[in-house]
């Protein structure tokens, strides 16, 4: 396994918006990190690049295995050279993602720079071509453009070269499509499928859009106020989702030949942090609760294909 | 900076430092050679704005003058600009102890006007050009660490910074290659109207015959010695006078030309 976490939680003062995650994936994988807003999905992207100090957070228990090493007890200095190095990180907005005083050039040549070593002009040769690569047209003239004269898919390309640069083994986007047009959100999503057929990475997608997840991921880890409800192959989990979450994500996708009017919303909103219900902290939600929702916490060290769930897995034992 | 106001501004500005720079290739005269005889003369061809009480010229006197002031005022907010962003920058990007012991001593001596400070410090010191540059230079200082201080820290939780760190990045790259630069426009904007400040400041400490001393003319200790005879002679006081105030207007027309021609507030909301 390329990336591997385990049982990992996340704390931030008195409270622990992270509990027992596990997901994994290997080289050339997809594994979309789902769930909606609050749910903790960028929240494990920074645990895994060890940026959560920023936030005045840490990880209080669990391991993050990359390429065999477990990345939590490492010191700043040593996360450092993994950042951008070995871990790529395409964050959320591509509009506020790029130094608005620098050209584009330099910003993507300064990575291959200080990663691999390379030569003022190398590394600008290297951006011209990884530019082209991601099929933006005049890339050596575009080096020379400052960001507010792109538009939003063109920078979220410029970014996705940025993390590419390093020639990372691991790709992090967290919602790399959410601020884009639909039309550029289906290209940039294919770009990175590509990349990670041809050159072997491995992607993290963190997206809380289930048809996103259908079109191009192999394996999904669906989060749920802090919590994995369940994690499994994607073909697996659409055929016969196991959580009574992920099949609520899943009516949410628009399909063919629906009738006007009927495309179903999850009621309510996901709990903050500090109002995290007792017991399945989906129940208040939840259209199949029982009884024992309200106070038993389900197992929520799901094994591949079960589900943190009461009754599912109840019924699972039982069929 | 395409408006008249700019353009009028800037042209001005230019008028003024290119004559201090160029001040002996301008004048036939020296600044510090008496001349009794002809001493309160009108204007007129040779002495195109008179002389003073010794018969010295009083445009070359202007001229030089000029180099005084400017030369002061713009190295003052110059090392006080670069000071004050390194100690802002520090403060508003790492917080803590650092940030609190930086707020304190700057809000302090915000509280204290700046000529103030600056009395104490050339009394400290002592008067002439050195003394007036320290005390110009701290009395600015507060105002560039703020300044900057709180830019970097409306700038340090840009998704731009998270981005660069997230490919790591490390503090010191952070600092000097995405928060600096960013942040520099409206310090550059401040620093251009303290400079008109600064020559304010270093007028009246030449007129209380602190600053640049005799015989080094400087537009403040000119009018110093202009005001005992401003009856008898009123072109010694009038004409360095005019030169602080018009070249002040300038600077602060020409500040605003800048804050429109680089955008700035547009440019922050942008990012």
């Amino acid at each position: 396994m390329l990336l591997s976490v385990s049982n990992l939680s996340v704390r931030i003062g008195s409270v622990e918006p992270l509990s027992n995650i596990s997901f994994a994936l290997d080289r050339g994988e997809i594994l979309g990190l789902v769930g909606e807003s609050g749910s903790g999905k960028s929240l494990t992207a920074l645990a895994v690049t060890g940026l959560l100090p920023l936030i005045g957070g840490r990880i209080s228990a669990g391991e993050v295995v990359f390429d065999g090493t477990d990345l939590v007890p490492l010191p700043e200095a040593r996360l450092r050279s993994y950042r951008g190095r070995r871990i790529g990180f395409v964050t959320q907005n591509p509009m506020t993602a790029l130094d608005p005083v620098q050209r584009i050039g330099g910003q993507v040549d300064v990575v291959s720079r200080l990663h691999l070593g390379l030569a003022p002009s190398a590394a600008r040769a290297r951006t011209v071509e990884l530019l082209t690569s991601l099929r933006i047209p005049e890339a050596a003239a575009i080096c020379d453009a400052y960001p507010h004269q792109l538009s939003g898919g063109m920078k979220q390309r410029i970014v996705i070269a940025m993390a590419l640069a390093g020639e990372p083994d691991l790709i992090i986007a967290d919602e790399p499509t959410t601020a884009l047009d639909v039309t550029v959100q289906a290209q940039i999503i294919h770009i990175l499928g590509e990349l990670v057929r041809e050159r072997g990475l491995g992607l993290v997608l963190i997206t809380h859009d289930m048809g996103v997840v259908a079109q191009v991921c192999d394996r999904v880890a669906v989060l749920y106020a802090g919590r994995l409800a369940e994690t499994r192959d994607a073909a697996a989990l659409f055929a016969a989702p196991a959580h009574p979450y992920t099949a609520a994500l899943i009516d949410c996708i628009p399909r063919d030949g629906m009738a006007p009017g009927s495309l179903s919303g999850i009621p309510g909103t996901v709990p903050s942090v500090l109002t995290y219900p007792a017991g399945c902290r989906f129940h208040p939600r939840c259209a199949s609760a029982t009884a024992e929702c309200a106070t038993q916490t389900p197992r929520n060290t799901p094994l591949p294909g079960a589900a943190a769930c009461l009754p599912s897995s109840a019924g699972a034992a039982n069929g | 900076m395409t408006t008249p106001k700019g353009l009028l501004s800037g042209l001005w500005l230019l008028l003024v430092v290119l004559g201090a720079v160029f001040a002996p290739l301008l004048t036939p005269y020296d600044y510090d050679i008496q001349n009794l005889p002809n001493s309160f003369a009108s204007p007129t061809a040779q002495h195109w704005l008179g002389t003073d009480e010794f018969g010295r010229d009083l445009l070359t006197r202007i001229l030089y003058g000029a180099r005084t002031s400017l030369s002061v005022s713009v190295t003052a907010i110059g090392v006080s600009v670069f000071a004050g962003m390194l100690l802002g920058a520090a403060a508003g990007y790492f917080g803590g102890r650092l940030d609190r012991a930086v707020t304190v001593v700057v809000d302090l001596s915000w509280s204290f006007p700046a000529i103030l400070v600056a009395l104490i410090l050339v009394a400290i010191i002592g008067p002439g050009v050195t003394g007036t540059m320290v005390a110009i230079g701290v009395a600015y200082l507060a105002q560039f660490t703020r300044l900057t201080r709180a830019q970097i820290m409306a700038i340090r939780s840009e998704t731009y910074i998270e981005a660069a760190r997230s490919l790591g990045a490390s503090d010191g790259f952070i600092l000097f290659r995405h928060l600096l630069p960013n942040a520099l426009a409206p310090v550059l904007v401040a620093a251009m109207l303290a400079t008109g400040d600064a020559i304010i400041l270093e007028a009246t400490l030449g007129f209380f015959g602190l600053g640049a001393q005799p015989p080094v003319p400087s537009w403040g200790s000119m009018m110093s010695s202009g005001s005992a005879l401003l009856f008898k002679a009123p072109g010694i006081i009038i004409f360095p006078g005019l030169a602080v105030a018009l070249t002040v207007i300038a600077i602060n027309l020409f500040g605003d030309a800048l804050i429109r021609a680089l955008d700035i507030k547009t440019r922050i909301r942008e990012a």
